[in-house]
């Protein structure tokens, strides 16, 4: 029993070491040249353009259910008059971030992971590596590239769209003009919200990336095996963002004290 | 006397997965422009072998040579030039799914010319052509049976003229009509264009057509090598079962 126990420590610490020395190999191979120009710009098109509607729609219902949340607790204070601006300085702080994230760790850490799992077990990264293609550079250093890249674009796409919830929830609730909203919206978010929270997505990018690369790349065992690297990448991907999420805040408020509200 | 570099040679191999040896030192020469064919039950090491030889697996121990290049220690560009010499024709064809058969075909161009699409387009028909899939070029490669995949994975391993072509089980899943065409273009290339064959199959009057030397694995060892006239003559008796199967893949 404890034998089993040892052994299974030995193989998840193996497994983590195998994972960290994957995702620094694809950290070091993003500037070095030549660089896959065409695949990068093709998985920016598959994983970050063809991910907007499920952000936007998803920005949307959040706002809106923001607003609602916020107005409930606003009222009675009489401050519905602050709800705009809070729930822009939670969306761009926090919200969006890290709900964009989460989503794209499901949408596209579930596609990595089932891809390359497919082009594992079918034998297709190996027809690559006997195209004389390097197979990490063209199917993990394009998609890391893609990911860094449009994990912010995405992200920014959350906050406006939240935004635009959270009017519609306003204006349902009493008629807030357009104008009047966006003012009151952005009347205390500054660039030192927006920037440090939104460019953070760019390591949850490299995170969903090198995460369900990794399990990609690594499948085993036909079909069955595509299944579990596409499910683990949503689940380790999530995992790590979220505790990457604590970090980079920690970071953010000591970089940025005045974002702390202190 | 320097002595003319064998297209593929391999010396003492030796490979486990785990605590299973696949191939016990191993070790044989390819004359370049022959044929050689690895035979052997299932299990033995012959895809093992093969992969070895496009260094998709590297030895335990031993070496193994491409031309005067010792390919299982090559990376990066040197392994890249040395594997361009080189056609892969998988098992399952492995092609490119995301893409188009006449895409696939023109993948290693893309890579490895400078010759612009239209060229490309051009060289991609005529190597389709060769195999009979001329029409097929817009198709996905789901929308192929297996035997047109097979063709094209076979188109695609010829795409750069390579002067070795490594292939697994040609014949197998195949109806032996499709089975005879693709030896056909096989032989073909050996005899016109002085290609290096090396095939794994478990189909023997393949095996004959085909290979100029035969080798036969059992248990990772080659236990008899030697043209199909001397293996048809072997004492061994699994040698001999194996040489007067008719199995057709």
């Amino acid at each position: 029993m404890l034998e089993r126990v040892g052994n299974s420590a030995v193989e998840l610490l193996g497994s983590i070491g195998e994972a960290s020395l994957f995702a620094l190999k694809a950290a070091r191979e993003v500037f070095v040249p030549p660089f896959e120009v065409r695949e990068t710009i093709r998985q920016v098109y598959e994983l970050g353009l063809r991910s907007a509607p499920l952000i936007a729609v998803s920005g949307v219902a959040v706002g809106v259910v923001l607003s609602m949340h916020t107005r409930a607790s606003l009222e009675r204070f009489g401050a519905e008059s602050m709800i705009p601006a809070g729930l822009a300085i939670a969306l761009v702080r926090e919200t969006g971030p890290l709900t964009a994230g989460l989503l794209l760790s499901g949408r596209i850490g579930a596609g990595i992971g089932a891809e390359l799992g497919a082009m594992r077990v079918t034998e297709q990264i190996d027809a690559l590596e006997a195209s004389a293609v390097d197979s990490f550079r063209y199917l993990v250093v394009t998609r890391v590239i893609a990911c860094v890249v449009a994990l912010p674009i995405l992200t920014t796409i959350m906050n406006f769209t939240g935004m635009l919830g959270g009017f519609i929830a306003e204006t349902a609730a009493n008629g807030m003009p357009l104008g009047l909203y966006f003012r009151r919206a952005f009347s205390l978010v500054d660039m030192t919200d927006y920037v440090p929270a939104t460019l953070k997505t760019m390591v949850f990018g490299f995170i969903i990336a090198t995460t369900s690369s990794y399990l990609g790349f690594n499948t085993v065992s036909g079909t069955e095996g595509v299944g579990r690297a596409s499910t683990k990448a949503v689940v380790f991907s999530s995992i790590l963002i979220i505790l990457a999420n604590v970090l980079l805040v920690r970071l953010i408020f000591f970089a940025f004290p005045e974002t702390a509200g202190g | 006397m320097a002595q003319q570099a064998a297209a593929v040679r391999l010396e003492h191999v030796t490979k486990s997965f785990g605590s299973r040896r696949v191939l016990d030192d191993v070790s044989f020469e390819v004359p370049s422009g022959s044929g050689f064919v690895i035979l052997g039950r299932s299990g033995t090491g012959k895809s093992v072998t093969l992969r070895h030889i496009i260094s998709l697996i590297q030895p335990d121990r031993g070496r193994v040579f491409v031309g005067g290049d010792e390919i299982s220690t090559l990376i990066g560009a040197e392994l890249s030039r040395v594997r361009r010499k080189i056609g892969f024709l998988f098992q399952n064809a492995a092609l490119f799914d995301s893409i188009t058969v006449g895409e696939n075909v023109a993948f290693p161009m893309r890579r490895h010319t400078k010759m612009n699409d239209q060229e490309i387009r051009k060289r991609a028909l005529d190597r389709l052509e060769a195999v009979g899939l001329e029409h097929e070029y817009d198709k996905m490669p789901a929308d192929l049976s297996g035997g047109m995949r097979k063709r094209a994975g076979l188109a695609r391993a010829m795409a750069l003229d390579p002067e070795i072509l490594l292939v697994d089980e040609p014949s197998a899943g195949l109806d032996p009509i499709t089975a005879d065409e693709i030896d056909e273009l096989l032989l073909d290339r050996k005899q016109r264009a002085g290609v290096t064959l090396i095939v794994v199959t478990h189909n023997i009057p393949s095996a004959r057509r085909l290979g100029d030397e035969l080798a036969m694995l059992h248990d990772g060892r080659i236990i008899a090598r030697g043209p199909a006239a001397e293996l048809d003559g072997s004492d061994d008796p699994l040698v001999r079962a194996f040489m007067t199967s008719q199995h057709a893949g």
